[in-house]
């Protein structure tokens, strides 16, 4: 699924990566602890939906090869945090929904985890 | 340079700073960006960042200060920790998951859930570690490339 269509469906404001539009989302994880996201997450095009909006998700999501990063609650990063997603090349989103609400959008669109439940 | 142009070491090191959240992954993210540029196949450099990325959080959190040494061979990287910190007093019940000693203001950034070592053991070929309580901890990562 294009970023586009995903910020469509959580009525979220592209903050960061205009030029990203296109790029394909195959997989979804949400989680406020990083070393989870480190953890159990795969490498598969991914997006990641987030209530931090510090620069350390945005080095998790490059360490991790997440490709954009959705802030629920209308949370804003500070502009640090959005100078380094910009060197990173990760797009970044501001929706006003829940976490679960806009995983809960998401996955009825057809979206799937990025953690290997049956691992 | 691709991976099979390289066969001598390529090496360097980063200092880190305990308590320098800002510039905290730094050191990780420009090491899988030597990576990358040497063609190492995506997934061990993936595998590298997160062991790599860990150990340095577990710098910044837990330690003074301390530094991350870095060696890329044709069929090997190492990265080496070593810092000034408190030690681990029980490194068995370090690598449990879950297990964390990081206080609460690291918590609320999204760390300390007690996954680091578990994390950087998952993706590491070899981890060894050694500590001594009151002066510190040194930690080697070690990622074949196959």
């Amino acid at each position: 699924m294009k970023i586009k269509r995903i910020a469509e469906i959580l009525d979220a404001e592209v903050i960061l990566g205009q030029d990203s539009l296109d790029t394909e989302i195959e997989t979804v994880c949400s989680s406020d602890l990083m070393s989870d996201l480190l953890h159990f997450s795969t490498r598969h095009k991914s997006l990641l939906i987030t209530g931090l909006t510090n620069s350390q998700v945005v080095r998790t999501a490059d360490i991790a090869d997440i490709k954009a990063i959705v802030f629920v609650l209308n949370k804003r990063p500070d502009k640090d945090t959005v100078a380094l997603a910009k060197e990173k090349n990760i797009a970044l989103l501001v929706s006003p929904l829940s976490r679960f609400t806009a995983c809960g959008k998401l996955y009825s669109e057809g979206l799937r985890s990025c953690v290997d439940e049956n691992r | 340079m691709k991976t099979d142009e390289f066969r001598t070491k390529i090496e360097g090191s980063f200092h880190l700073v305990g308590g320098d959240f800002t510039k905290a992954g730094a050191a990780s993210s420009e090491l899988k960006s030597i990576l990358t540029n040497l063609g190492i196949s995506q997934d061990i450099v993936r595998r590298a960042a997160i062991a790599t990325f860990e150990g340095e959080m577990n710098v910044i959190i837990h330690a003074i200060a301390g530094v991350m040494y870095y060696q890329v061979s044709h069929d090997l990287i190492k990265v080496v920790f070593e810092d000034m910190g408190p030690g681990i007093p029980d490194i068995n019940k370090a690598m449990e998951e879950g297990y964390s000693t990081a206080p609460d203001w690291v918590r609320e950034m999204g760390w300390g859930a007690g996954m680091g070592l578990p994390n950087m053991k998952k993706n590491a070929d070899e981890l060894r570690i050694d500590s001594v309580v009151g002066e510190g901890t040194t930690v080697e990562i070690l990622i074949r490339i196959k």
